[in-house]
């Protein structure tokens, strides 16, 4: 065990810290919540002058463009860049993360480099269309139909949970090519243009009020089987790999903001008063700051652990399933401690007065997403115990 | 940065492991409760294994190694449910005379500690004795010590001091005692962390065995999330133990007092825990004196309290953000 950062990496740092410095405030200034060709602009614009600063793609291989950087490398772009408050990856998520590096692994040369340089640079956004009202947890069982016309294939079906759907130009879509195949068979992946005739997007209003995701609908929607990554039928595989590709560097921007947050809880209850006395002289609030800050120390050096076993065996662990449930949990927790301390300053989503509330209220709603989103916490601990631990699966269903 | 064992790290581990399994099983411990958990033989071998002696400079004797690796060693002594006064011959090794090679046996209070109460106080041979001025070792037959009839855990006994302690000789300072106080925060931690390993492979072990139902208890999804929640404690407390070894070794790679503070609450809240789960995970044999997870879960009780609660932890450690 080594905590120490190489010369290499601290000159990295140090180089991170002055580019940030730099252009951070030529940052244009933040689009509102619900604006979202404003946030593409912006969002899209951010990836373009990593791109220019030779940052875009830390974690890409430099024979795609990417900086190619080791994985210490990318904790410290991940940490440094949301401390210094820079723009979040955002509308560049899919491409960035999902699609683009699915891409660089299944992809043909062809169609690597159709989109490999555009996402890179910001001039390509992409959303993922994996989810269905009936195939979530269990995604394979997604049913999107597509028949085979030609060189086309005719897509009739739904898709839901799709960030980004509003303002992408593609979307990695899973659709269901051979019915009478069993349900990890008979999928296949494409790249999907979202100007497509007969796709419909209707946006749904999410908790806090703005409409992350949507439901898209297709209408005999064709695309070319040109478009398609790897066999026909073969498409569970296909998305397979793009998890396959996270190494433990996935939540360290939320680590990092939630480590902010809970500095500012404790600076929160220095400021919220009860009678003569604040809520930081309570010693129950002290002790639950207290416990959050351990879990977050900790968590901060398992993702290190994770990312020394990634480097090592080449292989995510199941670790990623622990840091998520811990880290969504423990930010649920916070902002349930933070709600306790406002009391009905909590019924404002806007500061009250001085106290900086607002924040605190907003990630109270927004963090409930995240025991849900990318594989519940209930899923994420059958992984754990499955795949850890060895447990068995439950035994099937059957009606009675 | 690189967060995984290095291969001398892993030889070590293996190494205890594989003398705890040949030397401790489970029958053996259990055996030495007539004696009080006290085997004198067994100390000198856990000597000739250098766990008395691993920070001490090769020059002297010693093995030469750092907290990282004591936390290793206390770590798999801890999944053995190792028996006897570890944590101070751990601790005092090169300080007080024959502790080192495990021909002394020390038991360890607080001066100000108001239970009075002393583990294997008497069968020890010398007792130390902690304030913020320093360690001073007395001898055990001269303080006023009498046995509580009924210890939590039955390999844990207890005596209580009845008169006030004499004088002693000083073999520690005041900086010398808060790097004690700090490092064996973290054995201990160390050792409760290897005792949430073992009650999560009980539990594991058992829910595979047992059937109810016509399958595996194991397989039902109430148990497993229980058993997810285990691995969750046990990681988090491993990653916080580790970090702090590591730490105590170099102080510039994190802050030593929050890192120690951290490693011990969390590895308090994985052995409590997960030997509570255990027992609940083996339902009506959880609660018999046959099954070894009531043996998990007092030794967890009756090391948490040493060198800060988890309230008292998570308190100082309020008081390092709030400062930030």
């Amino acid at each position: 065990v080594d905590l120490r950062y190489t010369p290499q990496e601290e000159a990295f740092r140090a180089d991170l810290r002055d580019w940030l410095a730099n252009v951070l405030p030529d940052l244009p200034p933040q689009p509102s919540a619900d604006d979202w060709p404003a946030r593409r602009a912006y969002d899209t614009g951010w990836q373009r002058t990593l791109f220019e600063g030779g940052y875009a793609g830390v974690n890409w291989p430099t024979e795609y463009g990417g900086r190619g950087a080791t994985l210490t490398e990318q904790l410290i772009y991940l940490e440094e860049t949301t401390l210094a408050g820079a723009p979040y990856i955002g509308v560049n998520f899919v491409g960035m993360l999902h699609a683009g590096p699915t891409i660089m692994a299944e992809a043909s040369e062809g169609q690597k480099a159709a989109h490999l340089p555009a996402i890179l640079r910001g001039d390509e956004v992409w959303c993922q269309g994996f989810s269905e009202p009936s195939a979530g947890s269990d995604l394979a069982a997604l049913g999107c139909k597509a028949v085979l016309d030609g060189d086309e294939y005719v897509i009739t079906g739904q898709k839901t949970w799709t960030s980004f759907a509003q303002v992408a130009d593609w979307c990695e879509l899973l659709i269901r090519t051979d019915p009478a195949a069993s349900k990890h068979r008979g999928i296949t992946w494409v790249m999907f243009p979202m100007d497509t005739p007969g796709v419909e997007i209707r946006p749904l209003r999410t908790v806090v009020g703005t409409s992350e995701f949507s439901e898209v609908f297709f209408d005999e929607a064709r695309v070319a089987v040109s478009n398609r990554v790897g066999l026909e039928n073969d498409g569970w595989r296909v998305a397979m790999v793009t998890f396959g590709f996270e190494r433990g560097t996935g939540f360290v921007s939320d680590l990092v903001e939630t480590g902010k947050m809970l500095q500012e809880l404790a600076e929160l209850a220095k400021h919220v008063t009860r009678g003569s006395a604040t809520a930081w002289d309570d010693v129950s609030v002290r002790r639950d700051i207290g416990q959050m800050q351990a879990e977050m120390d900790a968590l901060w050096a398992l993702t290190k652990r994770n990312l020394a076993q990634a480097d090592r065996n080449g292989v995510p662990g199941a670790g990623g399933s622990l840091v998520k449930v811990c880290y969504s949990e423990l930010l649920q927790r916070l902002t349930e401690v933070a709600m306790e301390l406002l009391g009905r300053a909590g019924l404002s989503r806007t500061d009250v007065g001085d106290l900086p509330s607002g924040a605190f209220v907003e990630e109270r709603l927004r963090s409930l997403s995240f025991s849900i989103a990318a594989g519940t916490s209930q899923i994420q601990r059958n992984i754990i115990a499955e795949r850890i631990l060895g447990l068995p699966k439950e035994k099937p269903w059957t009606s009675s | 940065v690189d967060f995984e064992l290095n291969d001398d790290q892993a030889a070590l581990a293996a190494g205890v492991r594989s003398f705890c399994e040949g030397r401790l099983p489970i029958d053996v411990v259990r055996a030495l409760e007539p004696a009080g958990g006290v085997d004198r033989g067994l100390w000198r071998e856990l000597a000739d294994l250098g766990v008395f002696s691993l920070r001490l400079p090769e020059a002297d004797g010693g093995v030469g190694l750092g907290w990282a690796e004591s936390v290793l060693v206390a770590e798999e002594l801890g999944r053995a449910l190792t028996p006897g006064p570890l944590l101070w011959s751990q601790l005092l090794g090169g300080l007080v005379d024959g502790v080192a090679d495990g021909s002394v046996l020390v038991a360890g209070v607080e001066r100000d500690d108001p239970s009075g109460l002393v583990e294997y106080g008497g069968l020890v041979d010398h007792l130390a004795v902690l304030d913020d001025d320093g360690v001073r070792v007395v001898g055990a037959a001269d303080v006023g010590l009498e046995p509580q009839p009924l210890p939590l855990d039955p390999l844990t006994p207890v005596w209580r001091r009845t008169a006030p302690l004499p004088e002693g000789d000083q073999v520690a300072g005041p900086d010398e005692v808060a790097t004690l106080r700090r490092g064996g925060a973290v054995l201990v931690a160390a050792f409760l962390l290897g005792i949430a390993e073992v009650a999560t492979a009980d539990a594991v072990a058992y829910s595979l065995e047992r059937t109810q139902f016509d399958r595996p208890i194991g397989s039902f999804q109430s148990l497993k999330h229980l058993m997810a929640d285990m691995v969750i404690r046990t990681e988090l407390a491993r990653a916080a133990v580790y970090a702090a070894g590591v730490t105590l070794d170099d102080p510039s790679v994190g802050d030593v007092e929050r890192a120690v503070a951290g490693a011990k609450l969390l590895a308090a809240d994985a052995a409590i825990g997960n030997t509570k789960s255990s027992v609940q995970v083996h339902g009506g044999m959880g609660y018999t004196w046959e099954i070894d997870a009531h043996l998990q879960l007092k030794r967890a009780y009756a090391l948490e309290p040493t060198f800060g609660t988890r309230p008292e932890l998570a308190e100082r450690l309020a008081g390092l953000v709030g400062q930030l």
